[in-house]
């Protein structure tokens, strides 16, 4: 009988033990075999040895990693990959995760706090986790009077409406989900759908403060979604295209942010308060209106705005990075793969083997991804610090900075990237 | 027969355009009372605010208590402030029972009143920062005040409520060494105040929002009996430490801050500079105070008064002047007992700043009041 589990009995952690396998069995059989078998249907299939495989033959390839690395390589080419896993969905939610937990430790350290620090043993970790799961198991309480169906639809459009917009950031050279050539137009026609999300979840709900946040959120989104556009329209004048991956190929020997400065501070602030962030997180101020729209939302109706929410400020940020501090590009750190692995093999002990498919991902689009979430990240801090330094602005003079100040500094932004290109110093494609 | 049922739940004819709002009990920025706002868009129309949530009837309790016992109840209604709560009480009964109290308990007293008008005022702080969506400003007050509330639980025994005033002085005397250690504290603790200047008092986004909103004249904070710090921001020099001086605050220099501008930013500022004054005013104590002797006359252990006698005493506590009326008539508890708080009087001013502003200056005008809800409500 020992101290710390008075209790043991070693048959019973035995039992315990098999009982676990079994349950492991049982989902990954049911579950995780249809669920591979599937994706070996939709994936087209490479050629490998002169012969194209068939989903089946796939699958019991799946035991030899020299066969199965060209399985997951065909598998990253498709779009299903792209939306779902690299540069789509999972990682916009696993930087917006890396973002909440972020934004908690770094408000508390300025405001002389600890922030998380039980869940999850390591300063808090899985607090995020705690909070999704406590946000799953709580129940959805709908107003009586609501609109349900809208009621219902509003936070689920507006995850959809963001993980558009993060359809078309590119991450690396030809890694975007959607390289449209007219990507900046798709972005501000995405960004157009937020109000219309945000005032029908507020008037559906009919209720008289998420009426008002709804009300506020329409105001400020759409009259600063004008300045937006105009700060844009800068880069787009220098470069002379709209597509955002030829825009940050554009700045492989600088950033635009060096030449219209003007346009990417109206930009970052514009952009604050399309994410309603403090000082512009007027729709959702709660000493004013409680929760702004979100009054009524509850349990995991919530949390799917939240993840929306950060899912829209990792876009934000991607989207600067790529207009104005140069997308992907930067020094070569990353250090090439040694290529002896895939053309003469590997010796794991006693064997000699050569995998084919190798390398998986190549320099470039390493070094790429790697800049590119350093200068995200960067930008996110700044988002995020004002939180902790400004208290909340008032409508009246939010709109009179928005219509007033933010227009007039836009335009400025356009004349100097017209003189810029017009004195011959600019043109597409950088420096003439 | 018609019902009268009370306002905001009564069917009122309106324009269509006028929407009501119940702004509590149940609302993040309200407080334990209820504020209907009638708003025209962004406008508010009327305003007519709803205390009475948290009557506990301190007033009607303290007749059935003798003047010993009354002391922990009455310090209830505002615990963060509670020695300035008790301040007239003691004073009133002292009157009545006709105790001269020692020097030194008269410092102590001041030191503690003191120490107490930082520790609301520190509380107040921290939400009028959250009302207006200062995070940060919620977080630095409510840590800083630990400061103060270590200094008040190493001379009562406890953090918020100390029931450390009786009648006949103060319960325990100073614990050793407790000088420097003050000394130390409150001056750190003033270089801390200093600091929130940068970040919230000169802030371009604080004062944008809160200058010229609410404005209260001069005629008018008179004309509606406001007293304390938004009496002073309106440009009246009325501090009841200076006019009135009770136990040893005529023996200290005691500065008064006054502001003419009146408006929300005024009336949040003037509470910040009163802190810096006490900050001065418990320094100039420390160095009076008597180094030794009693702090506490033993009294009789029922007392009662003599004979059909009224007393009423006044201080200034966090919130602006507080009274204290107390008819004995010869027994052992009062017969009737009452408190003019100013928490109350700060509040009749508040649907006459709320009418015509915009909703979003609502948060910023209720708070700037240095209204204690439960204080006003007893």
């Amino acid at each position: 009988m020992s101290v710390i589990a008075p209790n043991f009995k070693l048959s019973g952690f035995i039992k315990a033990i098999i009982n676990d396998a079994v349950w492991f069995l049982l989902i990954f059989s049911l579950i995780g075999f249809p669920l591979v078998m599937m994706v070996l249907f939709v994936i087209p299939m490479p050629v490998i040895d002169g012969e194209l495989l068939t989903p089946f033959l796939a699958f019991t390839y799946l035991a030899d990693p020299s066969r199965t690395l060209p399985i997951v390589q065909a598998f990253m080419t498709t779009d299903m990959f792209k939306i779902m896993a690299f540069p789509g969905f999972g990682f916009a939610a696993l930087l917006a995760a890396g973002t909440i937990f972020l934004e908690r430790k770094l408000l508390a350290k300025l405001q002389l706090r600890v922030g998380p620090f039980y869940c999850g043993k390591v300063e808090g970790i899985l607090q995020l986790l705690g909070d999704g799961l406590k946000l799953i198991s709580k129940e959805i309480i709908i107003p009586a009077k609501a609109d349900k169906p809208i009621f219902w639809a509003a936070p689920v459009l507006f995850v959809a409406s963001a993980a558009a917009f993060v359809a078309l950031i590119p991450v690396a050279p030809g890694w975007v989900v959607a390289d449209v050539d007219m990507g900046l137009l798709a972005v501000f026609a995405v960004i157009g759908f937020f109000p219309i999300v945000t005032i029908l979840s507020a008037w559906s709900a009919n209720s008289k403060f998420p009426f008002i946040g709804g009300i506020r959120a329409l105001f400020q989104m759409v009259s600063f979604e004008i300045p937006l556009i105009l700060s844009l329209l800068g880069v787009v004048m220098v470069t002379g295209t709209l597509n955002l991956s030829e825009i940050a190929a554009s700045q492989s020997s600088f950033p635009w942010i060096l030449f219209l400065p003007v346009g990417a501070i109206v930009f970052f602030i514009t952009m604050l308060a399309e994410l309603e962030r403090i000082p512009f997180d007027l729709p959702e101020a709660e000493s004013e209106i409680v929760a702004g729209w979100l009054t009524e939302l509850s349990g995991m109706m919530y949390g799917l705005v939240q993840l929306g929410t950060y899912l829209k400020l990792y876009a934000f940020a991607a989207l600067f990075v790529v207009l104005f501090l140069g997308g992907w590009n930067g020094p070569m750190v990353v250090p090439p793969f040694p290529m002896e692995i895939a053309t003469e093999g590997i010796e794991i002990g006693p064997i000699t083997a050569k995998i084919a498919g190798l390398p998986l991902f190549d320099q470039e689009m390493l070094n790429g991804i790697f800049w590119f979430v350093l200068k995200t990240v960067a930008v996110i801090i700044f988002i995020l610090l004002p939180r902790g330094v400004f208290p909340r602005v008032r409508v009246d003079i939010l709109l009179n900075l928005g219509w007033t100040k933010l227009i007039g500094l836009a335009f400025v932004n356009i004349f100097i990237a017209l003189a810029l290109v017009y004195a011959g110093v600019l043109g597409p494609g950088g420096l003439q | 027969m018609t019902v009268e049922l009370p306002p905001g739940l009564a069917l009122q004819k309106v324009d269509e355009r006028i929407m009501t709002l119940n702004v509590g009990p149940q609302h993040p920025g309200s407080g334990h009372m209820r504020i209907i706002v009638q708003i025209d868009g962004d406008y508010i129309v009327a305003c007519d605010p709803d205390p009475g949530y948290v009557h506990r009837g301190e007033e009607k309790m303290a007749e059935y208590r003798n003047y010993i016992t009354n002391i922990p109840h009455l310090e209830r209604p505002v615990i963060h402030d509670s020695c300035n709560a008790l301040y007239p009480y003691v004073l009133g009964v002292e009157d009545l029972l006709g105790i001269e109290v020692t020097e030194r308990a008269k410092y102590v007293r001041v030191i503690c009143s003191e120490l107490n008008r930082c520790i609301y005022t520190m509380y107040w702080l921290a939400i009028y920062g959250i009302f207006l969506g200062h995070s940060t400003m919620f977080m630095w007050p409510a840590g800083d005040r630990e400061l103060l509330i270590d200094l008040m639980e190493k001379i009562s025994g406890a953090r918020v409520t100390h029931s450390h005033f009786v009648p006949g002085g103060v319960r325990n005397d100073l614990p050793p060494n407790f000088e420097e250690v003050c000394l130390r504290q409150v001056n750190y603790f003033e270089k801390r105040i200093k600091e929130y200047a940068a970040v919230f008092y000169d802030n371009p986004i604080l004062i944008s929002r809160t200058q010229d909103t609410g404005v209260l004249s001069r005629e008018d904070a008179i004309r509606l009996g406001t007293t304390g710090s938004v009496l002073r921001a309106s440009g009246v020099d009325y501090d009841l430490r200076q006019k009135e001086p009770y136990d040893v605050y005529e023996e200290l220099d005691v500065h008064t801050n006054v502001m003419k501008e009146g408006d929300s930013y005024a009336r949040s500022k003037v509470p910040w500079l009163d802190m810096m004054e006490s900050c001065n005013i418990i320094r100039q104590a420390l160095q009076k105070m008597p180094k030794s002797g009693s702090v506490r006359v033993k009294l009789k252990p029922n007392p009662k008064g003599k004979g059909l006698d009224s007393v009423y005493k006044r201080v200034e506590s966090g919130r602006g002047s507080l009274g204290c009326y107390i008819v004995s008539d010869g027994k052992v508890e009062p017969y009737r007992l009452k408190l003019s708080v100013g928490s109350f009087r700060n509040l009749i001013a508040l649907p006459y700043l709320l009418k015509g502003e915009k909703l979003g200056n609502m948060p910023s005008v209720y708070w700037s009041l240095n209204y204690w809800p439960v204080e006003a409500d007893r």
